[in-house]
């Protein structure tokens, strides 16, 4: 653009011209918009149109650049691109209309809070003039949004509009990951303004701490060398750090030698399949997770944040250890749980730095001590505490996830699940070797989560078998989504372990409530293989173990999207578990342990 | 007994935030939404020209909750700096407080006696009636208000707590502010 001094015929002086060039051409806000998701990479939006956001749809059309993907609800949108953002390590784009569109998506913007998912929403807004007038689909967004997102924006100045979109992502993206909202007023889609590219912003007042602090990761490691019982325990922020902190964190747990456990949302981070495993911790981790974190004397949490289900009863946590913390978020430190090595960064640098120190200091493991630390825990491990024997002719719901896993294991496989015992039977029984294939709603535990996550990952990665581990209870939360499924010919699996109730409450009222099964039961289900038929997918329904085996293959290899009704043994509980308000040590190991136990009342009041 | 019972204590917070649309629904939704008490808060901008604003929070909670409230708080987005005075040397609080009493005889001459000791200003006088203006630090100001209460029928209108560190060291600098003209009441013609 030129620059010079020649005066523009209506009247602007070379000076405008100059600050034009310098922010680059003006275009519409929506044109703005779609120009920096661009510039952004972003490559599919999950979206559901309205009136508020017609303009952005319009602008979306006449470029045809980036994918949009229309889901059947808003809350699915959000889910969706969850899966997406979970099952790639890039963020998720959603687009939604004002009111409406934008109270649907809280669900899983909280969800997304939760679990430290990077999202960016764009919803549309009444024009500005209306703002406060009650205006029709008119929600106070930025408002409602607030404790349910990371940082949101309601964009009043069409001069803003790049930037906000700009900075929207990298708020998304960077320090501990968050859905951000981005409100957009029809007017302000609609009017002229400036576009800049991004550029590599140093953000005023945002700018998490990346690289731990030298003497602080010195200490931890002095101190990790030290251990006589040590355990890592390792957490949702290695999936959120990429896949090279799961790589350094594999590197540090061999070289160590050291028992490792990890949460729900961390499975992945190590291979499930290696001896140095112990499974899962946590309510309803396994026996030797759960003992080794109480009886330990290092425990090494890397991006793993105390959460209550994984600690039980708060002042009975793993009461003889030194706790180191690494976690790029300093608000989860002692938050919970008092540690003694804080620190504050990314899990991969960190890792990084660990590694170093312990090299260069050339530690090697107390191998006396931690030989005595493993015959302890093999002890724990041959109670067998996941055991399970597959007899009569009714399929356990261990024994659909594990034959699943073991049929499905050799693929690239994503998997995908609701909320309840479904969800804690495919965390102990199906094997993550890899990060970024669980995509699991873990600290908000949205039932109806599993199908649209399942859309977003197969949307991600279109080769991919996907499959949604459900529940017959949680899965028809969002079973609309079928339709999006249908749509774009997505060849997603559903895989609903049904057994008629909703099993998790049905097990706290067994537990809790002197089995007075309060309207637990699903009393009216609908014909699960009709339903997938008339969505245009295959439904499959499988009683017998003995046909088990079939079904699941034929659910690999049909093509396109396959709905299997698992009918499985209806009483069964999941375990072990650790019931509220207890500590690690008093796990109930089967339903022998649970007649025999009884709930505090301080423990009655948690979830 | 030894039993740990976790020690409340009273901090005084000083927060440099972009002065931005929604910024003080975010702190104060974080007060709310996480159960952290406030006794005191005040904010206003205090750089026009950079959009800062300070916020000063008087709150109190166990030594884990106040840090918990300081990390809480340097994770908002518009959150520039997070400054617990309490903890970080000495400092100094103030108050501004504006006190009606509504009396007569006696009370009123006393009224005006300890007004006096106090260096509190009248404002405003009716003859059955003072408004006192009155800095200090919060127990001050308390003080000022029971006795006041003893005299009268009293209403009161308190800032809260605006608060600094001693000393030369400039943690949170400010370096512009546009002059701001008293404005004019404006008269509607009829």
């Amino acid at each position: 653009m030129s620059t010079t001094t020649t005066r523009a015929p209506d009247g602007a002086t070379a000076e405008t011209a100059a600050t034009d060039a310098a922010t680059g051409p003006t275009m519409s806000g929506a044109a703005i918009i779609l120009q920096s998701l661009e510039d952004l990479g972003v490559e599919v939006i999950f979206g559901y149109p309205g009136g508020a956001v017609l303009p952005l749809y319009d602008e979306l059309f006449r470029r045809n650049a980036i994918r949009h993907v229309l889901v059947r609800h808003e809350q699915a949108a959000v889910h969706a691109a969850e899966g997406y953002a979970r099952s790639t390590g890039k963020t998720g784009c959603v687009l939604v209309t004002s009111g409406p569109g934008a109270t649907n998506a809280v669900t899983g913007l909280t969800d997304a809070l939760m679990d430290s998912i990077p999202v960016v929403c764009l919803t549309g807004q009444v024009p500005t003039h209306l703002i406060g007038n009650d205006a029709f689909q008119e929600a106070d967004t930025t408002g409602i949004t607030r404790p349910a997102t990371k940082h949101n924006y309601l964009v009043k100045d069409i001069d803003s509009l790049a930037g906000v979109m700009h900075e929207a992502f990298y708020v998304a993206a960077h320090g501990r990951p968050g859905p951000v909202v981005v409100d957009l007023p029809k007017d302000i889609l609609m009017a002229e303004g400036p576009y800049a590219p991004p550029s590599e912003i140093a953000h005023r007042s945002y700018r998490p701490q990346v690289k731990g602090k030298p003497d602080a990761v010195e200490q931890a490691v002095d101190l990790i060398a030290a251990g006589k019982r040590p355990i890592f325990y390792g957490g949702g922020g290695l999936i959120n750090a990429g896949p090279e902190a799961s790589d350094l964190f594999r590197e540090f747990v061999k070289e160590t030698g050291y028992p490792c456990t990890l949460t729900l949302m961390g499975l992945g981070a190590y291979p499930s399949s290696d001896p140095q495993f112990l499974g899962m911790l946590g309510m309803h981790g396994t026996y030797e997770a759960n003992l080794a974190m109480h009886g330990c004397d290092v425990m090494i949490n890397i991006g793993a944040r105390f959460d209550d289900r994984v600690t039980g009863l708060l002042s009975a946590f793993s009461p003889g250890s030194k706790k180191i913390h690494v976690d790029i978020d300093p608000s989860s430190i002692n938050k919970n749980v008092s540690v003694d090595v804080p620190v504050v960064g990314d899990a991969a640098t960190v890792l990084a730095q660990m590694l170093e120190v312990w090299r260069r200091k050339k530690y090697s493991a107390d191998k006396p001590a931690l030989e005595a630390w493993w015959r302890q825990i093999n002890l724990w491990r041959q109670r067998d505490c996941l055991g399970f024997r597959q007899t009569g002719d009714v399929i356990r719901p261990q024994h659909a996830i594990r034959r699943l896993f073991e049929k499905t294991a050799e693929r690239e496989c994503f998997i995908s699940t609701e909320v309840g015992q479904h969800q804690m039977w495919a965390a102990q029984y199906y094997g993550f070797d890899k990060p970024n294939r669980w995509l699991t709603s873990g600290g908000l535990g949205t039932m109806g989560y599993g199908l649209p996550a399942a859309v977003g990952a197969q949307v991600a990665h279109p080769d991919a078998l996907v499959i949604d581990i459900a529940g017959e209870a949680s899965i028809l939360m969002n079973i609309q989504e079928l339709s999006t499924i249908a749509q774009y010919r997505l060849p997603v699996k559903a895989y609903i372990i049904n057994n008629q109730w909703m099993g998790m409450v049905r097990q706290w009222q067994e537990l809790n409530h002197g089995s007075r099964y309060s309207e637990s039961y699903t009393e009216a289900l609908p014909d699960f293989v009709a339903l997938a038929q008339s969505f245009g997918a295959h439904g499959l329904r499988v009683s017998h173990p003995d046909h088990l085996d079939d079904s699941i293959d034929e659910m690999i290899d049909h093509p396109g999207a396959v709905l299997v009704d698992v009918c499985v043994t209806r009483d069964e509980n999941c375990f072990p578990m650790i019931p509220s308000g207890q500590p690690h040590n008093e796990m109930l190991l089967g339903p022998e342990d649970q007649a025999g136990s009884t709930t505090s009342s301080e423990g009655l009041a948690l979830v | 007994m030894t039993d740990d019972i976790p020690m409340i204590e009273q901090h005084t917070i000083a927060v440099l935030v972009a002065n931005e649309p929604g910024v003080l629904a975010r702190v104060i939704g974080l007060f709310a939404g996480r159960g952290y008490n406030i006794a005191s808060l005040t904010v206003s901008e205090v750089d026009d020209q950079n959009k800062l604003s300070r916020i000063t929070i008087v709150t109190s909670g166990t030594p884990m909750v106040i840090e918990q409230i300081k990390a809480q708080l340097d994770r908002l987005v518009p959150v520039h700096e997070v400054h617990d005075l309490t903890i970080e040397g000495h400092h100094l609080e103030r108050e501004l407080a504006l006190v009606k009493v509504v009396n007569s005889g006696d009370d009123r001459i006393e009224a005006l006696r300890i007004a006096d000791t106090f260096r509190a200003r009248a404002l405003d006088s009716t003859l059955e009636s003072f408004v006192f203006e009155l800095t200090g630090d919060t127990p001050k100001i308390d003080a000022f208000i029971n006795l006041m209460l003893a005299l009268g029928r009293v209403e009161v209108s308190r800032t809260g707590v605006a608060a600094i560190a001693r000393g030369a060291d400039v943690d949170m600098e400010v370096t512009a502010i546009t002059p701001t003209k008293r404005s004019q009441p404006r008269v509607v013609p009829s």
